[in-house]
């Protein structure tokens, strides 16, 4: 085996950008091995792993791309080295060609008059710094990196507030600002009911289902996972809050949080009573909803149920085709489903790449299997000891920080879900596989194809062994993302799947297959 | 005093500093986006870098 390596110092690409060349280049006929990455010790750990770890790349800085290939024949090298250039260059679709980046916020200003707004998703330790300086510049911040520490997102945020401006994040996936989508985001309606939420994949579960349900977005506003903690105290979310309610398009406010810390839940349900008087649907993921309801707001239990209520509240008036199965429904196909099902057959899987639409699922299937076990479990005794090991009934958030060190996100890069998927389905005591497919803007371009290919593989594989196994998918998206809801749907079914209506179903369904069995 | 509703109904121009792929996803949709040209700071020692920044004013 022979191992080439190519240091460049000073060159820099973005981690998906290289994530996907290096996944191109691995594919190339004769290589074994391929990376294409900056020389952090991280990444050198990677090389390692990989065996591709040379002098040469145990030598780079932080400030080198690294090219590393391994190849049976100096040929097959040669030829993927000649191709690295044109993985790293290529354009997601554009024919603009070449076009000015300017290296500056000030040479940023002078091409472009006006900046407003900023996305920063550099690595989290360099990310403070930028964001700062699009404060001082007046731009409104999405902060997409994470591991920005509590103390600088206090700092950005403070000085935000103070400016009349919006610190979303750190680590906030989506939002929509003028019926533009953010980050990873779906193509909705523009309408009358106003979002903020501390929930990346909640926040895109409700206004998909919002859209479906004929309604549609005035603004979502993201705050980032830690925005309601004790240290933060929800300043986002007030700003939010207090910017939607200020707002004339906004007829309807919808906020979607995992459990906040106690003392700033009831700041924040203080100031809605003290302030908003337009309708409030608030969903604190498994939170109680008594404090809710005694504020006078409406409480929901569930994404769906949030989207509901919020289109119910803003009197929509067009109707909607978009049919969501009823209980009946869902019992009749779980009932067909069991009876094709092994004895030996007797767990559920779910492999999720949403962490909200995860922790969403857990909280459903705890009334029919009660806890299961996960990477990101509702009760820590339910951890598991190695993430990457399944055990009985089990959902694995595959979006979280484990998972997504030098690899791209789950939504983006679809491979790790993929063996994983193939491996689980393959177990004989798994009665029930669930799946999320989120697309929109920022996410894969083809989800449910390669899901429907694995989904089909699958398949085959269980009828030589005369076994059936259910797979239940949910779709996060609409028929105007680029992707398209109704054709990734469709892929989905022709390879067998059951696709369901809302994540909150998807696992309600999950539930009771398991208990019919 | 500036009010964070003054960005609401206002075209929006953005400036991306990372991933591509969202700066891409905007002029897709015809947005304003001008993707930023951004690398790692002095050394890749971001201390060093506001340090810097600081001295320079």
């Amino acid at each position: 085996m022979l191992i080439k390596t190519v240091i460049r110092h000073g060159e820099y690409y973005d981690s998906v950008k290289l994530m996907i060349a290096t996944k191109q280049l691995s594919e190339f006929e004769g290589v074994t091995e391929a990376a294409i990455l900056m020389g952090s010790d991280l990444n050198k750990e990677v090389l390692k792993r990989t065996g591709l770890l040379t002098p040469e790349s145990e030598a780079a800085v932080p400030e080198d791309l690294v090219i590393a290939i391994s190849a049976e024949t100096q040929e097959a090298i040669e030829k993927a080295l000649a191709e690295v250039d044109g993985l790293l260059n290529q354009h997601g679709g554009g024919d603009d060609g070449e076009e000015y980046k300017p290296k500056s916020f000030d040479s940023a200003l002078k091409a472009v008059p006006g900046l407003n707004f900023c996305i920063i998703s550099v690595p989290g330790k360099y990310a403070r710094r930028e964001a700062m300086k699009a404060l001082q510049n007046d731009m409104h911040v999405l902060l997409f990196s994470d591991n920005v520490t509590k103390e600088e997102e206090l700092e950005l945020k403070t000085y935000a507030r103070d400016n009349g401006l919006l610190l979303m994040g750190p680590d906030c996936g989506t939002a929509m600002i003028n019926n533009v989508p953010l980050g990873f985001a779906n193509k909705v309606r523009k309408g009358s009911i106003g979002m903020v939420g501390a929930a990346g994949t909640g926040m895109q579960e409700v206004m998909v289902l919002i859209h479906k349900l004929g309604g549609g977005i005035s603004q979502a506003i993201g705050t980032g996972g830690r925005d309601l903690s004790l240290e933060i105290g929800g300043i986002t979310m007030l700003q939010g809050i207090e910017a939607l309610n200020n707002d004339p398009e906004t007829k309807v406010i919808v906020v979607i949080s995992k459990p906040p810390a106690e003392e700033i839940s009831d700041k924040m349900l203080a100031y809605i009573k003290e302030n908003v008087e337009k309708p409030v649907v608030i969903n604190f993921i498994g939170g109680d909803k008594s404090k809710v309801e005694a504020i006078g707001k409406a409480a929901a239990s569930t994404l769906e149920e949030a989207a509901a209520k919020a289109v119910k509240l803003a009197e929509v008036s067009c109707c909607s085709k978009y049919s969501m199965e009823n209980n009946d429904e869902l019992e009749a196909i779980a009932k067909e489903q069991a009876k094709l099902l092994k004895p030996g057959q007797k767990y559920l899987r779910g492999l999720y790449s949403g962490g909200t639409l995860c922790y969403e699922s857990m909280l459903v299937l705890r009334d029919y299997v009660g806890d299961v076990y996960s990477n990101t479990p509702l009760n820590k005794k339910m951890k598991l000891a190695d993430a990457n090991i399944m055990q009985e009934n089990c959902c694995v958030d595959y979006g979280d920080d484990q998972f997504t060190v030098g690899r791209a996100h789950p939504m983006i890069d679809t491979t790790l879900r993929e063996e994983e998927f193939m491996n689980e389905v393959e177990k004989e005591d798994v009665a029930v596989i669930l799946l999320d497919i989120v697309i929109g803007y920022g996410t894969h371009a083809d989800p449910a194809g390669v899901f429907a290919k694995r989904i089909k593989q699958a398949k085959e594989k269980m009828e030589k062994k005369g076994m059936h196994i259910p797979i239940i998918c949910y779709i996060c998206g609409t028929e105007e993302d680029p992707q398209n809801w109704a054709l990734q749907k469709a892929k989905l079914e022709d390879a067998g799947a059951i696709v369901v209506s809302s994540n909150a179903k998807a696992s309600k369904l999950a539930g009771m297959i398991m208990k019919a069995l | 005093m500036k009010r964070v509703n003054d960005i609401f109904g206002k075209e929006l121009k953005v400036l991306n500093i990372g991933l591509e792929q969202f700066c891409e996803d905007l002029k897709d949709q015809n947005v304003t986006a001008v993707q930023m040209d951004w690398r790692p700071p002095a050394g890749g020692d971001s201390e060093a870098a506001d340090l810097l920044a600081a001295l320079l004013g």
